[in-house]
Protein backbone atom coordinates (compact mmCIF):
# COMPACT_ATOMS: atom_id res chain seq x y z
CA UNK A 1 0.00 0.00 0.00
CA UNK A 2 1.16 3.50 -0.79
CA UNK A 3 2.01 5.69 2.14
CA UNK A 4 0.47 9.09 1.65
CA UNK A 5 2.99 11.83 2.26
CA UNK A 6 2.05 14.80 4.42
CA UNK A 7 0.75 17.67 2.30
CA UNK A 8 2.85 20.77 2.93
CA UNK A 9 -0.08 23.12 2.43
CA UNK A 10 -2.55 21.22 4.54
CA UNK A 11 -3.22 22.65 7.98
CA UNK A 12 -5.76 22.13 10.75
CA UNK A 13 -5.02 25.43 12.41
CA UNK A 14 -7.84 27.93 12.46
CA UNK A 15 -7.59 30.21 9.44
CA UNK A 16 -9.84 32.71 7.72
CA UNK A 17 -13.45 32.62 8.85
CA UNK A 18 -12.90 29.96 11.47
CA UNK A 19 -10.17 32.05 13.06
CA UNK A 20 -12.47 35.05 13.15
CA UNK A 21 -15.34 33.11 14.64
CA UNK A 22 -13.05 31.61 17.25
CA UNK A 23 -11.75 35.07 18.17
CA UNK A 24 -15.32 36.24 18.80
CA UNK A 25 -16.03 33.15 20.80
CA UNK A 26 -12.96 33.70 23.00
CA UNK A 27 -13.80 37.36 23.46
CA UNK A 28 -17.36 36.54 24.47
CA UNK A 29 -16.11 34.57 27.46
CA UNK A 30 -14.30 37.64 28.78
CA UNK A 31 -17.27 39.92 28.22
CA UNK A 32 -19.56 37.53 30.07
CA UNK A 33 -17.06 37.14 32.88
CA UNK A 34 -16.82 40.92 33.17
CA UNK A 35 -20.60 41.27 33.36
CA UNK A 36 -20.81 38.64 36.10
CA UNK A 37 -18.03 40.33 38.04
CA UNK A 38 -19.86 43.65 38.25
CA UNK A 39 -22.50 42.12 40.53
CA UNK A 40 -20.01 40.08 42.53
CA UNK A 41 -17.61 42.97 43.06
CA UNK A 42 -20.30 45.41 44.15
CA UNK A 43 -21.76 42.86 46.55
CA UNK A 44 -18.33 42.04 47.92
CA UNK A 45 -17.53 45.74 48.39
CA UNK A 46 -20.79 46.23 50.27
CA UNK A 47 -20.11 43.30 52.57
CA UNK A 48 -16.57 44.46 53.26
CA UNK A 49 -17.78 47.98 53.98
CA UNK A 50 -20.45 46.65 56.34
CA UNK A 51 -17.91 44.55 58.18
CA UNK A 52 -15.45 47.41 58.43
CA UNK A 53 -18.07 49.78 59.84
CA UNK A 54 -20.02 47.38 62.04
CA UNK A 55 -17.54 44.80 63.30
CA UNK A 56 -16.45 46.81 66.31
CA UNK A 57 -20.04 46.87 67.63
CA UNK A 58 -20.49 43.08 67.55
CA UNK A 59 -20.28 42.01 71.17
CA UNK A 60 -22.34 40.09 73.66
CA UNK A 61 -23.94 43.24 75.01
CA UNK A 62 -25.09 44.15 71.49
CA UNK A 63 -27.40 41.12 71.69
CA UNK A 64 -28.51 41.64 75.27
CA UNK A 65 -29.28 45.37 75.22
CA UNK A 66 -32.55 47.04 74.43
CA UNK A 67 -32.62 49.94 71.98
CA UNK A 68 -31.41 53.18 73.48
CA UNK A 69 -30.98 56.87 72.80
CA UNK A 70 -27.27 56.27 73.22
CA UNK A 71 -25.81 54.42 70.27
CA UNK A 72 -23.14 52.60 72.27
CA UNK A 73 -25.74 51.21 74.67
CA UNK A 74 -28.31 50.20 72.04
CA UNK A 75 -28.69 46.55 71.10
CA UNK A 76 -30.74 44.00 69.22
CA UNK A 77 -32.36 42.24 72.17
CA UNK A 78 -36.01 43.22 71.69
CA UNK A 79 -35.91 43.12 67.89
CA UNK A 80 -34.20 39.72 67.92
CA UNK A 81 -36.84 38.34 70.26
CA UNK A 82 -39.53 39.98 68.12
CA UNK A 83 -38.13 38.36 64.99
CA UNK A 84 -38.09 34.94 66.65
CA UNK A 85 -41.72 35.34 67.73
CA UNK A 86 -42.86 36.55 64.34
CA UNK A 87 -41.01 33.86 62.40
CA UNK A 88 -42.09 31.04 64.70
CA UNK A 89 -45.74 31.98 64.40
CA UNK A 90 -45.41 32.45 60.65
CA UNK A 91 -44.01 28.90 60.34
CA UNK A 92 -46.85 27.51 62.41
CA UNK A 93 -49.40 29.12 60.11
CA UNK A 94 -47.72 28.68 56.77
CA UNK A 95 -46.59 25.05 56.91
CA UNK A 96 -49.95 23.31 57.30
CA UNK A 97 -51.88 25.76 55.15
CA UNK A 98 -49.36 25.74 52.31
CA UNK A 99 -49.04 21.95 52.28
CA UNK A 100 -52.79 21.46 52.47
CA UNK A 101 -53.37 23.92 49.64
CA UNK A 102 -50.70 22.35 47.46
CA UNK A 103 -52.03 18.84 48.04
CA UNK A 104 -55.55 19.91 47.28
CA UNK A 105 -54.56 21.71 44.11
CA UNK A 106 -52.30 18.94 42.84
CA UNK A 107 -54.04 15.79 44.00
CA UNK A 108 -57.70 16.41 44.65
CA UNK A 109 -59.04 19.48 42.91
CA UNK A 110 -61.14 18.68 39.85
CA UNK A 111 -59.16 19.74 36.79
CA UNK A 112 -61.29 22.66 35.69
CA UNK A 113 -60.72 26.09 34.17
CA UNK A 114 -61.27 27.59 37.60
CA UNK A 115 -58.38 25.55 38.94
CA UNK A 116 -56.11 26.75 36.13
CA UNK A 117 -57.14 30.29 37.02
CA UNK A 118 -56.34 29.77 40.68
CA UNK A 119 -52.95 28.27 39.82
CA UNK A 120 -52.09 31.18 37.59
CA UNK A 121 -53.01 33.65 40.29
CA UNK A 122 -50.90 31.87 42.87
CA UNK A 123 -47.91 32.71 40.72
CA UNK A 124 -49.10 36.30 40.41
CA UNK A 125 -49.64 36.62 44.14
CA UNK A 126 -46.07 35.49 44.74
CA UNK A 127 -44.94 38.54 42.75
CA UNK A 128 -47.06 41.12 44.57
CA UNK A 129 -44.88 43.75 46.35
CA UNK A 130 -44.73 43.19 50.08
CA UNK A 131 -46.02 46.67 50.91
CA UNK A 132 -49.38 45.60 49.47
CA UNK A 133 -49.52 42.79 52.00
CA UNK A 134 -48.69 45.41 54.63
CA UNK A 135 -51.66 47.53 53.58
CA UNK A 136 -53.86 44.45 53.63
CA UNK A 137 -52.59 43.46 57.08
CA UNK A 138 -53.20 46.97 58.39
CA UNK A 139 -56.75 47.07 57.06
CA UNK A 140 -57.76 43.55 58.05
CA UNK A 141 -55.75 42.32 61.02
CA UNK A 142 -54.83 45.57 62.75
CA UNK A 143 -58.06 47.51 62.24
CA UNK A 144 -60.91 45.20 61.18
CA UNK A 145 -60.02 42.36 63.54
CA UNK A 146 -58.85 44.86 66.13
CA UNK A 147 -55.59 43.00 66.82
CA UNK A 148 -53.62 46.25 66.85
CA UNK A 149 -49.96 46.31 65.86
CA UNK A 150 -49.42 43.00 67.58
CA UNK A 151 -47.18 40.01 66.96
CA UNK A 152 -50.29 38.13 65.81
CA UNK A 153 -51.14 40.76 63.21
CA UNK A 154 -47.49 40.83 62.06
CA UNK A 155 -47.19 37.10 61.63
CA UNK A 156 -50.51 36.84 59.83
CA UNK A 157 -49.33 39.50 57.42
CA UNK A 158 -46.05 37.70 56.75
CA UNK A 159 -47.92 34.41 56.54
CA UNK A 160 -50.07 35.82 53.73
CA UNK A 161 -47.01 37.27 52.07
CA UNK A 162 -45.02 34.03 51.89
CA UNK A 163 -47.99 31.70 51.41
CA UNK A 164 -48.04 31.87 47.60
CA UNK A 165 -44.34 31.09 47.18
CA UNK A 166 -44.57 28.29 49.73
CA UNK A 167 -47.58 26.79 47.99
CA UNK A 168 -45.83 26.96 44.64
CA UNK A 169 -42.69 25.30 46.02
CA UNK A 170 -44.83 22.57 47.61
CA UNK A 171 -46.76 22.04 44.39
CA UNK A 172 -43.54 21.60 42.49
CA UNK A 173 -42.27 19.12 45.06
CA UNK A 174 -45.52 17.15 44.85
CA UNK A 175 -45.39 17.06 41.08
CA UNK A 176 -41.91 15.51 41.30
CA UNK A 177 -43.36 12.39 42.91
CA UNK A 178 -43.73 9.93 40.02
CA UNK A 179 -47.32 9.00 39.08
CA UNK A 180 -46.30 5.34 39.03
CA UNK A 181 -45.98 5.45 42.84
CA UNK A 182 -49.53 6.72 43.20
CA UNK A 183 -50.77 4.03 40.81
CA UNK A 184 -48.89 1.33 42.70
CA UNK A 185 -50.40 2.46 45.96
CA UNK A 186 -53.96 2.84 44.68
CA UNK A 187 -53.78 -0.53 42.93
CA UNK A 188 -53.17 -2.13 46.33
CA UNK A 189 -56.42 -0.77 47.67
CA UNK A 190 -55.01 2.30 49.40
CA UNK A 191 -57.34 5.29 49.48
CA UNK A 192 -56.36 8.56 47.89
CA UNK A 193 -55.57 10.01 51.29
CA UNK A 194 -53.43 7.01 52.28
CA UNK A 195 -51.59 7.38 49.00
CA UNK A 196 -50.94 11.04 49.71
CA UNK A 197 -49.92 10.39 53.30
CA UNK A 198 -47.63 7.40 52.77
CA UNK A 199 -46.13 8.18 49.37
CA UNK A 200 -46.74 11.65 48.01
CA UNK A 201 -45.94 13.62 51.17
CA UNK A 202 -42.78 11.72 52.14
CA UNK A 203 -41.55 12.02 48.56
CA UNK A 204 -42.30 15.72 48.42
CA UNK A 205 -41.14 16.63 51.92
CA UNK A 206 -37.54 17.63 51.15
CA UNK A 207 -38.74 19.99 48.44
CA UNK A 208 -41.45 21.39 50.69
CA UNK A 209 -39.06 22.01 53.59
CA UNK A 210 -36.59 23.69 51.25
CA UNK A 211 -39.34 25.96 49.98
CA UNK A 212 -40.49 26.82 53.49
CA UNK A 213 -36.99 27.72 54.63
CA UNK A 214 -36.38 29.95 51.62
CA UNK A 215 -39.71 31.68 52.23
CA UNK A 216 -38.78 32.18 55.87
CA UNK A 217 -35.52 33.79 54.85
CA UNK A 218 -37.60 36.28 52.95
CA UNK A 219 -39.91 36.83 55.90
CA UNK A 220 -36.90 37.29 58.20
CA UNK A 221 -35.68 40.20 56.11
CA UNK A 222 -39.09 41.76 55.52
CA UNK A 223 -39.36 45.38 56.61
CA UNK A 224 -41.88 47.34 54.56
CA UNK A 225 -44.96 45.22 55.30
CA UNK A 226 -44.27 45.23 59.03
CA UNK A 227 -43.61 48.96 59.18
CA UNK A 228 -46.91 49.37 57.41
CA UNK A 229 -48.79 47.57 60.15
CA UNK A 230 -47.06 49.66 62.82
CA UNK A 231 -44.00 47.73 63.96
CA UNK A 232 -41.75 50.78 63.71
CA UNK A 233 -41.73 51.28 67.47
CA UNK A 234 -39.44 51.58 70.41
CA UNK A 235 -39.62 48.30 72.30
CA UNK A 236 -37.67 48.10 75.53
CA UNK A 237 -39.08 44.87 76.90
CA UNK A 238 -39.08 41.17 76.05
CA UNK A 239 -42.12 39.99 74.11
CA UNK A 240 -44.11 37.44 76.07
CA UNK A 241 -47.45 37.26 74.27
CA UNK A 242 -48.86 37.32 70.78
CA UNK A 243 -50.74 40.51 71.69
CA UNK A 244 -47.55 42.47 72.44
CA UNK A 245 -46.42 45.22 70.16
CA UNK A 246 -43.10 44.28 68.61
CA UNK A 247 -40.27 45.18 66.35
CA UNK A 248 -37.95 43.00 64.28
CA UNK A 249 -34.28 43.08 63.38
CA UNK A 250 -34.59 44.57 59.89
CA UNK A 251 -36.86 47.29 61.30
CA UNK A 252 -34.36 48.00 64.07
CA UNK A 253 -31.62 48.29 61.47
CA UNK A 254 -33.74 50.64 59.42
CA UNK A 255 -34.45 52.63 62.55
CA UNK A 256 -30.74 53.10 63.17
CA UNK A 257 -29.93 54.04 59.59
CA UNK A 258 -32.28 57.00 59.67
CA UNK A 259 -30.59 58.47 62.75
CA UNK A 260 -28.23 61.33 61.94
CA UNK A 261 -25.43 60.28 64.32
CA UNK A 262 -22.49 58.36 62.89
CA UNK A 263 -22.49 55.95 65.85
CA UNK A 264 -25.94 54.65 64.92
CA UNK A 265 -24.65 53.84 61.45
CA UNK A 266 -22.20 51.50 63.12
CA UNK A 267 -25.09 49.84 64.94
CA UNK A 268 -26.94 49.50 61.66
CA UNK A 269 -23.94 47.85 60.02
CA UNK A 270 -23.59 45.45 62.92
CA UNK A 271 -27.30 44.66 62.73
CA UNK A 272 -27.00 43.97 59.02
CA UNK A 273 -24.17 41.54 59.71
CA UNK A 274 -26.31 39.64 62.20
CA UNK A 275 -29.25 39.59 59.80
CA UNK A 276 -27.04 38.40 56.98
CA UNK A 277 -25.73 35.52 59.07
CA UNK A 278 -29.31 34.53 59.95
CA UNK A 279 -30.53 34.59 56.35
CA UNK A 280 -27.41 32.81 55.08
CA UNK A 281 -27.94 30.13 57.71
CA UNK A 282 -31.48 29.61 56.47
CA UNK A 283 -30.39 29.37 52.87
CA UNK A 284 -27.50 27.05 53.62
CA UNK A 285 -29.78 24.80 55.62
CA UNK A 286 -32.22 24.69 52.68
CA UNK A 287 -29.45 23.84 50.22
CA UNK A 288 -27.96 21.20 52.50
CA UNK A 289 -31.34 19.59 52.97
CA UNK A 290 -32.00 19.48 49.26
CA UNK A 291 -28.63 17.87 48.65
CA UNK A 292 -29.12 15.32 51.39
CA UNK A 293 -32.46 14.13 50.12
CA UNK A 294 -31.41 14.12 46.50
CA UNK A 295 -29.58 10.82 47.05
CA UNK B 1 -75.66 -13.10 36.95
CA UNK B 2 -75.92 -11.65 33.52
CA UNK B 3 -76.64 -13.51 30.34
CA UNK B 4 -73.79 -15.35 28.65
CA UNK B 5 -72.34 -13.47 25.70
CA UNK B 6 -73.54 -16.16 23.31
CA UNK B 7 -77.09 -15.11 23.96
CA UNK B 8 -76.63 -11.36 24.10
CA UNK B 9 -77.70 -9.51 20.99
CA UNK B 10 -74.75 -8.93 18.69
CA UNK B 11 -72.90 -5.79 19.63
CA UNK B 12 -72.30 -3.02 17.20
CA UNK B 13 -68.68 -4.08 17.08
CA UNK B 14 -69.55 -7.65 16.25
CA UNK B 15 -71.88 -6.57 13.50
CA UNK B 16 -69.33 -4.17 12.14
CA UNK B 17 -66.80 -6.81 11.22
CA UNK B 18 -69.04 -9.70 10.34
CA UNK B 19 -68.54 -8.94 6.68
CA UNK B 20 -64.82 -9.58 6.85
CA UNK B 21 -64.78 -12.24 9.51
CA UNK B 22 -65.37 -15.31 7.42
CA UNK B 23 -64.90 -18.39 9.53
CA UNK B 24 -62.52 -20.76 7.87
CA UNK B 25 -63.26 -24.34 8.76
CA UNK B 26 -60.86 -25.45 6.05
CA UNK B 27 -57.98 -23.98 8.00
CA UNK B 28 -58.24 -26.36 10.91
CA UNK B 29 -54.81 -27.88 10.74
CA UNK B 30 -55.03 -29.31 14.18
CA UNK B 31 -58.35 -29.19 15.85
CA UNK B 32 -57.78 -28.87 19.57
CA UNK B 33 -60.23 -28.47 22.38
CA UNK B 34 -63.85 -29.05 21.70
CA UNK B 35 -64.75 -25.41 22.15
CA UNK B 36 -67.92 -24.46 20.41
CA UNK B 37 -67.16 -21.14 18.87
CA UNK B 38 -69.86 -19.75 16.65
CA UNK B 39 -68.07 -16.49 15.86
CA UNK B 40 -64.45 -15.42 16.35
CA UNK B 41 -65.25 -13.16 19.29
CA UNK B 42 -67.97 -15.33 20.80
CA UNK B 43 -66.52 -17.75 23.23
CA UNK B 44 -67.56 -18.96 26.64
CA UNK B 45 -64.79 -20.65 28.56
CA UNK B 46 -65.88 -23.87 30.31
CA UNK B 47 -64.68 -22.56 33.69
CA UNK B 48 -66.85 -20.25 35.77
CA UNK B 49 -66.23 -16.58 35.02
CA UNK B 50 -64.18 -14.56 37.49
CA UNK B 51 -65.04 -11.44 35.53
CA UNK B 52 -67.65 -10.95 32.91
CA UNK B 53 -67.14 -8.01 30.60
CA UNK B 54 -70.38 -6.98 28.92
CA UNK B 55 -70.46 -4.65 25.96
CA UNK B 56 -67.73 -2.47 27.45
CA UNK B 57 -66.73 0.70 25.67
CA UNK B 58 -64.18 3.18 26.94
CA UNK B 59 -63.78 6.79 25.92
CA UNK B 60 -60.99 9.25 26.63
CA UNK B 61 -62.77 12.57 26.33
CA UNK B 62 -64.68 12.36 23.08
CA UNK B 63 -62.37 9.74 21.61
CA UNK B 64 -63.52 6.15 21.77
CA UNK B 65 -60.61 3.87 22.69
CA UNK B 66 -62.38 0.56 23.02
CA UNK B 67 -65.69 -0.50 21.58
CA UNK B 68 -68.22 -3.08 22.67
CA UNK B 69 -66.02 -5.69 24.28
CA UNK B 70 -67.76 -8.73 25.73
CA UNK B 71 -65.74 -11.55 27.21
CA UNK B 72 -65.69 -13.89 30.16
CA UNK B 73 -62.46 -14.15 32.12
CA UNK B 74 -62.28 -17.71 33.50
CA UNK B 75 -61.42 -18.28 37.11
CA UNK B 76 -57.90 -19.52 38.04
CA UNK B 77 -56.70 -19.45 34.45
CA UNK B 78 -54.33 -17.16 32.61
CA UNK B 79 -56.03 -15.04 30.01
CA UNK B 80 -53.78 -13.14 27.62
CA UNK B 81 -54.79 -9.99 25.79
CA UNK B 82 -52.76 -9.50 22.64
CA UNK B 83 -52.78 -7.08 19.75
CA UNK B 84 -50.76 -4.23 18.24
CA UNK B 85 -50.08 -1.24 20.43
CA UNK B 86 -52.83 1.31 20.71
CA UNK B 87 -55.60 -1.26 20.33
CA UNK B 88 -56.84 -0.74 23.87
CA UNK B 89 -55.36 -3.67 25.80
CA UNK B 90 -54.20 -1.52 28.69
CA UNK B 91 -57.45 0.38 28.56
CA UNK B 92 -59.41 -2.84 28.98
CA UNK B 93 -57.12 -4.03 31.76
CA UNK B 94 -57.48 -0.78 33.69
CA UNK B 95 -61.23 -1.05 33.31
CA UNK B 96 -61.15 -4.34 35.17
CA UNK B 97 -60.13 -2.79 38.49
CA UNK B 98 -61.29 0.78 38.15
CA UNK B 99 -57.80 2.16 37.53
CA UNK B 100 -59.29 4.10 34.63
CA UNK B 101 -60.95 6.27 37.25
CA UNK B 102 -57.58 7.93 37.69
CA UNK B 103 -57.44 9.18 34.12
CA UNK B 104 -59.18 12.52 33.79
CA UNK B 105 -61.81 12.34 31.07
CA UNK B 106 -61.99 8.54 30.93
CA UNK B 107 -65.56 7.32 30.62
CA UNK B 108 -67.00 3.85 30.48
CA UNK B 109 -70.20 2.32 29.19
CA UNK B 110 -71.25 -1.29 29.58
CA UNK B 111 -70.54 -3.46 32.57
CA UNK B 112 -67.94 -5.63 34.24
CA UNK B 113 -69.53 -8.19 36.53
CA UNK B 114 -67.62 -9.54 39.47
CA UNK B 115 -69.37 -11.90 41.88
CA UNK B 116 -72.62 -10.74 40.37
CA UNK B 117 -71.91 -7.07 40.99
CA UNK B 118 -71.21 -4.57 38.27
CA UNK B 119 -67.85 -2.90 39.07
CA UNK B 120 -69.36 0.27 37.67
CA UNK B 121 -72.52 0.01 39.73
CA UNK B 122 -73.54 3.02 41.72
CA UNK B 123 -72.61 1.76 45.17
CA UNK B 124 -69.30 0.12 44.31
CA UNK B 125 -66.22 1.60 45.98
CA UNK B 126 -63.10 1.50 43.80
CA UNK B 127 -60.91 0.89 46.85
CA UNK B 128 -62.81 -2.33 47.61
CA UNK B 129 -62.46 -3.33 43.97
CA UNK B 130 -58.70 -2.76 43.79
CA UNK B 131 -58.09 -4.65 47.00
CA UNK B 132 -59.60 -7.74 45.38
CA UNK B 133 -58.35 -7.19 41.86
CA UNK B 134 -54.67 -6.33 41.99
CA UNK B 135 -52.45 -4.92 39.31
CA UNK B 136 -48.83 -5.24 38.21
CA UNK B 137 -47.52 -2.54 35.92
CA UNK B 138 -45.37 -2.49 32.84
CA UNK B 139 -42.49 -0.73 34.52
CA UNK B 140 -41.68 -2.14 37.96
CA UNK B 141 -42.72 0.54 40.46
CA UNK B 142 -41.57 -0.50 43.93
CA UNK B 143 -42.00 2.12 46.63
CA UNK B 144 -38.82 3.87 47.77
CA UNK B 145 -39.02 1.90 51.01
CA UNK B 146 -37.57 -1.34 52.31
CA UNK B 147 -38.46 -4.66 50.73
CA UNK B 148 -40.39 -5.51 53.87
CA UNK B 149 -42.40 -2.31 53.81
CA UNK B 150 -43.12 -2.70 50.11
CA UNK B 151 -44.80 -6.02 50.77
CA UNK B 152 -46.45 -4.95 54.02
CA UNK B 153 -47.86 -1.70 52.66
CA UNK B 154 -51.04 -3.03 51.08
CA UNK B 155 -51.87 -5.04 54.18
CA UNK B 156 -51.19 -2.04 56.42
CA UNK B 157 -53.50 0.30 54.57
CA UNK B 158 -56.14 -2.41 54.57
CA UNK B 159 -55.87 -2.70 58.34
CA UNK B 160 -54.40 -6.24 58.42
CA UNK B 161 -54.02 -7.35 62.03
CA UNK B 162 -52.06 -10.58 61.62
CA UNK B 163 -48.38 -11.41 61.76
CA UNK B 164 -46.57 -9.19 59.31
CA UNK B 165 -43.35 -11.21 59.32
CA UNK B 166 -45.29 -14.26 58.31
CA UNK B 167 -47.27 -12.35 55.68
CA UNK B 168 -44.17 -10.84 54.10
CA UNK B 169 -42.35 -14.18 54.00
CA UNK B 170 -45.34 -15.98 52.52
CA UNK B 171 -45.88 -13.33 49.85
CA UNK B 172 -42.21 -13.23 48.91
CA UNK B 173 -42.11 -17.03 48.70
CA UNK B 174 -45.20 -17.04 46.49
CA UNK B 175 -43.49 -14.52 44.24
CA UNK B 176 -40.35 -16.70 44.12
CA UNK B 177 -38.26 -13.91 45.59
CA UNK B 178 -37.79 -15.02 49.18
CA UNK B 179 -34.52 -16.89 48.75
CA UNK B 180 -32.92 -13.94 47.01
CA UNK B 181 -33.88 -11.30 49.57
CA UNK B 182 -34.51 -13.07 52.87
CA UNK B 183 -31.30 -11.77 54.47
CA UNK B 184 -31.86 -8.27 53.24
CA UNK B 185 -35.46 -7.33 53.93
CA UNK B 186 -34.39 -3.89 55.13
CA UNK B 187 -32.76 -3.08 51.81
CA UNK B 188 -34.56 -0.59 49.60
CA UNK B 189 -36.84 -2.11 47.00
CA UNK B 190 -35.18 0.17 44.48
CA UNK B 191 -31.84 -1.57 45.03
CA UNK B 192 -33.09 -4.79 43.40
CA UNK B 193 -32.62 -5.74 39.75
CA UNK B 194 -35.46 -5.07 37.30
CA UNK B 195 -36.68 -8.65 37.39
CA UNK B 196 -36.52 -8.77 41.17
CA UNK B 197 -38.36 -5.46 41.39
CA UNK B 198 -41.14 -6.86 39.25
CA UNK B 199 -41.39 -9.96 41.45
CA UNK B 200 -41.43 -7.64 44.46
CA UNK B 201 -44.38 -5.84 42.89
CA UNK B 202 -46.08 -9.20 42.41
CA UNK B 203 -45.39 -10.12 46.04
CA UNK B 204 -46.77 -6.76 47.09
CA UNK B 205 -49.94 -7.44 45.12
CA UNK B 206 -50.26 -10.95 46.58
CA UNK B 207 -49.94 -9.69 50.15
CA UNK B 208 -53.43 -8.21 50.11
CA UNK B 209 -54.88 -11.61 49.07
CA UNK B 210 -56.51 -10.57 45.82
CA UNK B 211 -58.59 -12.96 43.76
CA UNK B 212 -57.52 -11.61 40.43
CA UNK B 213 -54.19 -10.18 39.29
CA UNK B 214 -53.99 -7.96 36.24
CA UNK B 215 -50.58 -7.62 34.59
CA UNK B 216 -49.87 -5.02 31.96
CA UNK B 217 -46.88 -6.16 29.91
CA UNK B 218 -45.08 -7.19 33.09
CA UNK B 219 -41.98 -8.39 31.27
CA UNK B 220 -41.52 -5.75 28.63
CA UNK B 221 -38.86 -3.97 30.69
CA UNK B 222 -37.04 -7.18 31.58
CA UNK B 223 -34.29 -9.34 30.07
CA UNK B 224 -35.14 -12.81 28.74
CA UNK B 225 -34.03 -14.68 31.86
CA UNK B 226 -36.02 -12.47 34.20
CA UNK B 227 -38.93 -12.84 31.78
CA UNK B 228 -38.80 -16.63 31.98
CA UNK B 229 -38.78 -16.42 35.78
CA UNK B 230 -41.91 -14.29 35.78
CA UNK B 231 -43.62 -16.61 33.32
CA UNK B 232 -42.81 -19.62 35.50
CA UNK B 233 -44.15 -17.71 38.46
CA UNK B 234 -47.37 -16.93 36.61
CA UNK B 235 -47.95 -20.62 35.94
CA UNK B 236 -47.50 -21.27 39.66
CA UNK B 237 -49.85 -18.46 40.64
CA UNK B 238 -52.55 -19.61 38.24
CA UNK B 239 -53.24 -22.48 40.64
CA UNK B 240 -54.69 -20.02 43.12
CA UNK B 241 -55.35 -16.80 41.24
CA UNK B 242 -57.11 -15.61 38.15
CA UNK B 243 -54.58 -13.84 35.97
CA UNK B 244 -55.13 -11.49 33.07
CA UNK B 245 -51.97 -10.50 31.25
CA UNK B 246 -51.47 -7.97 28.50
CA UNK B 247 -48.54 -8.77 26.29
CA UNK B 248 -47.34 -7.79 22.88
CA UNK B 249 -45.06 -10.77 22.88
CA UNK B 250 -46.96 -13.54 21.12
CA UNK B 251 -44.52 -16.26 22.17
CA UNK B 252 -45.22 -15.25 25.73
CA UNK B 253 -48.96 -15.44 25.23
CA UNK B 254 -48.56 -18.85 23.62
CA UNK B 255 -46.25 -20.08 26.39
CA UNK B 256 -48.15 -19.01 29.46
CA UNK B 257 -51.79 -18.39 28.73
CA UNK B 258 -54.79 -20.69 28.68
CA UNK B 259 -57.03 -18.31 26.76
CA UNK B 260 -56.20 -15.50 24.41
CA UNK B 261 -58.15 -12.49 23.25
CA UNK B 262 -56.93 -10.67 20.17
CA UNK B 263 -57.64 -6.96 19.82
CA UNK B 264 -57.24 -4.64 16.89
CA UNK B 265 -57.92 -0.99 16.27
CA UNK B 266 -57.71 -1.03 12.49
CA UNK B 267 -59.24 1.79 10.49
CA UNK B 268 -61.97 2.22 13.07
CA UNK B 269 -59.35 3.83 15.33
CA UNK B 270 -61.00 2.30 18.35
CA UNK B 271 -60.01 -1.10 19.63
CA UNK B 272 -62.26 -4.11 19.32
CA UNK B 273 -62.10 -7.69 20.47
CA UNK B 274 -61.54 -9.55 17.22
CA UNK B 275 -61.17 -13.09 18.45
CA UNK B 276 -61.24 -14.91 21.74
CA UNK B 277 -60.70 -18.56 22.53
CA UNK B 278 -58.37 -21.18 23.95
CA UNK B 279 -54.80 -20.08 23.31
CA UNK B 280 -53.97 -23.16 21.28
CA UNK B 281 -56.87 -22.58 18.94
CA UNK B 282 -56.09 -18.92 18.52
CA UNK B 283 -52.51 -19.74 17.58
CA UNK B 284 -53.16 -22.77 15.39
CA UNK B 285 -56.62 -22.36 13.92
CA UNK B 286 -57.72 -18.76 14.17
CA UNK B 287 -61.15 -18.09 12.74
CA UNK B 288 -60.57 -14.50 11.72
CA UNK B 289 -58.02 -13.81 8.99
CA UNK B 290 -56.80 -10.74 10.86
CA UNK B 291 -55.89 -12.88 13.83
CA UNK B 292 -53.91 -15.15 11.58
CA UNK B 293 -52.17 -12.19 9.95
CA UNK B 294 -51.18 -10.87 13.33
CA UNK B 295 -49.91 -14.08 14.87
CA UNK B 296 -47.97 -14.95 11.75
CA UNK B 297 -46.36 -11.54 11.96
CA UNK B 298 -47.89 -10.09 8.82
CA UNK B 299 -48.71 -6.85 10.61
CA UNK B 300 -48.68 -5.20 14.01
N1 LIG C 1 -54.63 8.40 29.42
C1 LIG C 1 -55.08 8.46 28.17
N2 LIG C 1 -55.64 9.59 27.70
C2 LIG C 1 -56.09 9.66 26.43
N3 LIG C 1 -56.03 8.66 25.55
C3 LIG C 1 -55.48 7.50 25.96
C4 LIG C 1 -54.98 7.34 27.29
N4 LIG C 1 -54.50 6.08 27.42
C5 LIG C 1 -54.70 5.49 26.22
N5 LIG C 1 -55.28 6.33 25.34
C6 LIG C 1 -55.65 6.02 23.95
O1 LIG C 1 -56.44 4.88 23.93
C7 LIG C 1 -56.04 4.00 22.90
C8 LIG C 1 -55.70 2.65 23.49
O2 LIG C 1 -54.54 2.79 24.28
P1 LIG C 1 -53.99 1.63 25.21
O3 LIG C 1 -55.10 1.05 25.96
O4 LIG C 1 -52.84 2.17 25.97
O5 LIG C 1 -53.48 0.58 24.12
P2 LIG C 1 -52.47 -0.64 24.26
O6 LIG C 1 -52.26 -0.92 25.69
O7 LIG C 1 -53.14 -1.75 23.53
O8 LIG C 1 -51.23 -0.24 23.56
C9 LIG C 1 -54.89 4.67 22.18
O9 LIG C 1 -55.38 5.28 21.04
C10 LIG C 1 -54.39 5.69 23.16
O10 LIG C 1 -53.93 6.83 22.48
MG1 LIG D 1 -50.48 -0.81 26.84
Amino acid sequence: MAVSLPDENFTLQATGRVARRQAISRASKWVLLGASMIGVVVLFALIVDTIVVGWSRISWSFFTSYPSRFADQAGLRSSFIGSVWILSLTIVFVVPIAIATAIWVEEFAPKTRLLEFVKLNLANLAGVPSIIYGVLGLAVFVRLFGWGSSILAGSFTLFLMILPMTVIASQEAIRQVPPSLRQGSLALGATEWQTVWYHVLPGALPGIITGVILALARAAGETAALIMIGAFTFIAFDNTSIWDSFTTMPIQVYNWTVRPQEAFRQNAAAGILVLMVVVLTFNTAAAALRERFRN
Amino acid sequence: MSEAPTTTPPTEAALAHQGTATPRPAMSRKSVGASQRTAPDRFTPPEPAALEVRDLSVYYGKKMALSGVSMQIPVKKITALIGPSGCGKSTLLRSLNRMNDLIPGARITGAVDYHGHNLYGSNVDPVEVRRRIGMVFQKPNPFPKSIFENVAFGARVNGYKGDYNELVERSLRQAALWDEVKDDLKKSGLALSGGQQQRLCIARALAVSPEIILMDEPCSALDPIATLKIEELMRQLAKDYTIVIVTHNMQQAARVSDYTGFFLAGEAAYGQLIEYGPTEEIFTTPMDPRTEDYITGRFG
